[in-house]
């Protein structure tokens, strides 16, 4: 089948303002050496090897983007290429998939890798007791079949032509049949650099492997050290004062001096990540379309872009489709700030007033206690009296979202728009945190999933978009930007992978000193 | 000198009564935070279903009393336990107790790191405070003694995180003399880790040098206005050596209980230096582990941090009585 290319779009004079802003030039020619040195953020003493509960960007960039592989990839530029996974075929109902697996591939302790690896490595996210957070994705598959030492046939309960690119997902790395624990407890994978010293929460050691299938195109840096700092402001000055090299994460506030300095680069990509106000539409007020309507009008979204993220992110339309999908529209129409529609809507919902609750916390996203109170002031206007409650940041996700009828929510998206919609938005399933039911949304969900026409596909997700959009019951105000920062000797190739921060988490394999 | 035994076993039994209880305020304290360790690491994954889960696999869901006794048990007989991260983290591996590392495994390398970034500042703030404190003392009211005054306050009342990013701005990014990141590990060679520790090593010795200088001074002119000083000043000693030789030792006693406690806070309050330097220390993982609620981790840092003031305090008494004749010899 045609590799699907997420961006081409993109790359039409329609996307300009999506890359915002890339400070670095792209360099003609890669060359190998020297020692990297990392600053990042979202490191725990309780992080491991274990793919499967990797959630945070240190562990992110660490296993999937360096020392593990997944048997595809979505490269810089937004295709869907293959990693471990050579080429792959489905059958016609895109129920079967058949991946021919790279030859020759090593794992770091000497270990060929084969099917019997890639059908261990993915009964671990379905195991007893296994806190997967790809668990899902497994699950939805019914038989592997080895066909070879290099070819696994995956039979699903239903066709999925997402498949392959759910097979990126950083959760699901490739590990050496008969020895996971090991490998786990070691850091034994596939990727370009294997583990030398790992001390969770502080630190991590990696050396170059000598030989892997990705030379000549990927892997330039001999060493790497990369280390736990959580706290923003000692991440920026480590960069500041030349202790790393490049640091994930950079504060808004911060970021214009960080531009200032001539040694440092920013570097900044629209991804999935939304901030969103999702209320549930099985309750008084929000079962009533017209109420939520109304909400979706009492908003000043391009406000909230500049005062919350300070510019560094992109007005949402209320579904959760961003530029790193494949199948963005761009042609339904972006909700603006109205107040007399907002005031039509209340009237025809036979209000002329309405009195909500928002709960909002830090907990959230950064900031969500001030976009409460910026929605509270613009929505006054139309007669919308927001209370912004403040709730506690502990718990929050337990004792308030899902829970309270409006609250502040994230997403960092997904990069398919399948799994984004079931994990989100498809009706009865547990993190539908709006509660929102639509039957032709559940029908264009299950027909454009075992699709494998893409202008079709392009159609139906089209459309989902519209009635989210139209009909659904998240306020999306924004997508986030991730900005990150870089030392000016560093250089990559002319994209920027933007699922993830730092290059979608593949700044150790893609970078390189100039 | 059999009495001083006898206070040291009689203090050491205390603070084992102190310690006990110690552990049973941080568990009921813990507890009663909101959220907990399922919770917390599950973060917006927190279904009922996960939560539960989580809960039996950890023994949460066993009621207060059980959890309590079963870790005192195993803590008397010499077994810190493992971790909640690491226990959750065997029972994905499918319940197998892998090669798991325990808390005090986890614990030990944070705590020698936090032990010789105590060590360091130490060195440099003891030594610093008691000779300006002499000094002040000696030429007190002068401008000397108020500058150093001043200077020493100013310092101790301003926010660590504040004297830290001075120190960063004058010495590592003005002047690069020390590296901003103290991100010290185990085999690093001694002079590099003593580099890098002392950015971290002179922002505590900022903070803790007014407390030991101002006590110095205020011990020492305290007993400057003693007849027996009287006496040494008639005699026609030098100031320098009235002070020196016959008020300081009678002034140890006070010197020593400030020591001690500023080394205790060395050791157990400087998170906030620990995260601007990135300094891989035990107060760190403290605040880790509170964050998501890992009760075991929590207990062994609360008990290390009570054991570090009962033993530190305990030494100070002891040296002060070692320093005054009249209590080493009691009647």
């Amino acid at each position: 089948m045609s590799q699907l290319s997420r961006r081409g779009l993109l790359k039409s004079g329609a996307a300009a303002g999506i890359i915002a802003a890339t400070g670095l030039p792209a360099k003609a020619a890669a060359k190998p050496g020297g020692t990297l040195r990392l600053g990042l953020s979202g490191a725990n003493t309780s992080d491991s090897w274990d793919g499967r509960t990797h959630s945070d960007h240190f562990m992110i960039h660490m296993g999937h983007g360096t020392v593990f592989d997944c048997l595809t990839e979505i490269s810089a530029s937004g295709e869907l290429i293959g990693e471990l996974a050579e080429s792959w075929e489905a059958s016609a109902d895109a129920k079967t998939w058949t991946f021919n697996l790279r030859k020759g591939v090593k794992f770091h302790n000497g270990k060929s890798f084969g099917a019997d690896d890639v059908i261990e490595s993915l009964n671990m996210h379905t195991a007893e007791g296994a806190k997967s957070a790809a668990k899902p994705i497994v699950a939805a598959i019914s038989e592997m079949k080895k066909l070879g030492e290099h070819q696994v046939q995956f039979v699903l309960e239903a066709g999925n032509a997402d498949f392959p690119f759910l097979m990126s997902d950083y959760h699901i790395l490739m590990f050496p049949a008969g020895m996971v624990e090991q490998a786990i407890a070691k850091g034994i994978g596939t990727g370009l650099y294997r583990v030398v010293s790992f001390d969770p929460g502080v630190r991590c050691v990696l050396t170059r492997v000598d030989s892997h299938y990705k030379d000549g195109r990927a892997g330039w840096f001999n060493d790497i050290e990369a280390i736990a700092i959580n706290d923003s402001s000692a991440r920026m000055n480590a960069l500041m004062t030349g202790q790393v090299d490049a640091v994930s994460k950079v504060d808004y506030k911060t970021e214009p001096l960080m531009r200032a300095n001539p040694n440092v680069n920013i570097f900044e990509m629209t991804g999935n990540m939304q901030y969103t106000f999702p209320m549930l539409t099985n309750q008084a007020p929000f079962d009533d379309i017209n109420v939520r309507k109304a909400l979706k009008y009492g908003l000043n979204r391009q406000e909230m872009v500049d005062k919350i993220l300070q510019g560094h992110g992109a007005i949402g339309n209320d579904h959760p489709i961003g530029p790193a999908n494949q199948y963005l529209a761009k042609d339904i129409p972006q909700l603006e700030m109205d107040i007399d529609k907002a005031k039509f809507h209340l009237k025809a919902a036979g209000l002329t007033e309405l009195n909500l609750d928002m709960s909002v916390s830090d907990a959230a996203f950064n900031g969500a206690v001030d976009a409460g109170q910026l929605y509270q002031a613009s929505a006054k206007e139309a007669g919308i009296n927001i209370n912004v409650v403040q709730e506690p940041s502990d718990g929050y996700w337990s004792n308030v979202w899902l829970k309270k009828g409006w609250c502040a929510c994230y997403w960092s998206g997904r990069v398919t728009e399948d799994w984004m919609f079931s994990t989100s938005w498809a009706t009865g399933v547990p993190w539908n945190d709006s509660h929102w039911e639509n039957a032709r949304f559940q029908e264009l969900l299950l027909s454009a999933r075992g699709e494998l026409d893409s202008d079709k596909r392009r159609e139906q997700y089209g459309e989902m978009q519209m009635l989210a959009s139209a009909e659904g019951g998240v306020i999306i105000p924004m997508f986030a930007n991730f900005v990150d920062a870089a030392s000016s000797k560093l250089a990559h190739g002319p994209d920027i992978g933007n699922v993830w921060m730092m290059d979608s988490s593949r700044l150790t394999e893609r970078w390189w000193f100039a | 000198m059999g009495s001083i035994f006898q206070i040291i076993l009689h203090r050491l039994a205390l603070g084992l009564v102190t310690l006990l209880i110690v552990s049973m305020v941080i568990f009921v304290a813990v507890n009663a935070l909101p959220g907990d360790f399922a919770q917390a690491i599950l973060g917006q994954g927190a279904t009922d279903e996960a939560v539960t889960q989580i809960r039996a696999d950890l023994g949460l869901d066993q009621n207060y009393f059980l959890r309590y006794f079963g870790w005192l048990g195993n803590v008397l007989t010499g077994n810190l336990g493992i971790s909640f991260a690491q226990m959750n983290f065997a029972s994905g591996m499918g319940g197998d107790q892998v090669s798991l590392v325990g808390v005090a495994e986890q614990i030990a390398p944070r705590f020698r790191a936090t032990m010789f970034l105590a060590g360091v500042t130490a060195m440099i703030a003891v030594p610093i405070s008691i000779t300006l404190g002499i000094l002040a003392a000696l030429y007190r009211n002068s401008l000397f003694d108020r500058t150093v005054n001043i200077a020493t306050l100013s310092s101790i009342s301003s926010p660590e995180f504040f004297l830290a990013y001075i120190l960063i701005l004058l010495l590592a990014v003005l002047n690069p003399v020390f590296p901003s990141l103290s991100n010290v590990y185990e085999g690093m060679a001694l002079g590099e880790k003593l580099n890098r520790t002392m950015l971290p090593a002179l922002t505590l010795t900022l903070v803790v040098t007014a407390h030991m200088m101002r006590m110095t001074r205020a011990a020492i002119i305290n007993l400057l206005a003693s007849p027996y000083i009287e006496m040494a000043r008639l005699k026609g000693i030098s100031p320098m050596r009235v002070i020196v030789r016959h008020a300081l030792p009678n002034a140890l006693a006070p010197i020593i209980n400030v020591i001690a406690l500023n080394l205790a806070y060395l050791i157990t309050g400087v998170v906030v230096v620990e995260v601007v330097f990135v300094y891989p220390g035990i107060g760190q993982l403290f605040v880790d582990s509170v964050k998501i609620r890992d009760i075991p981790v929590v207990q062994a840092c609360c008990l290390i941090f009570a054991a570090a003031y009962i033993l530190l305090n305990l030494i100070a008494d002891i040296l002060s009585i070692l320093s005054n004749p009249r209590l080493r010899h009691p009647k």
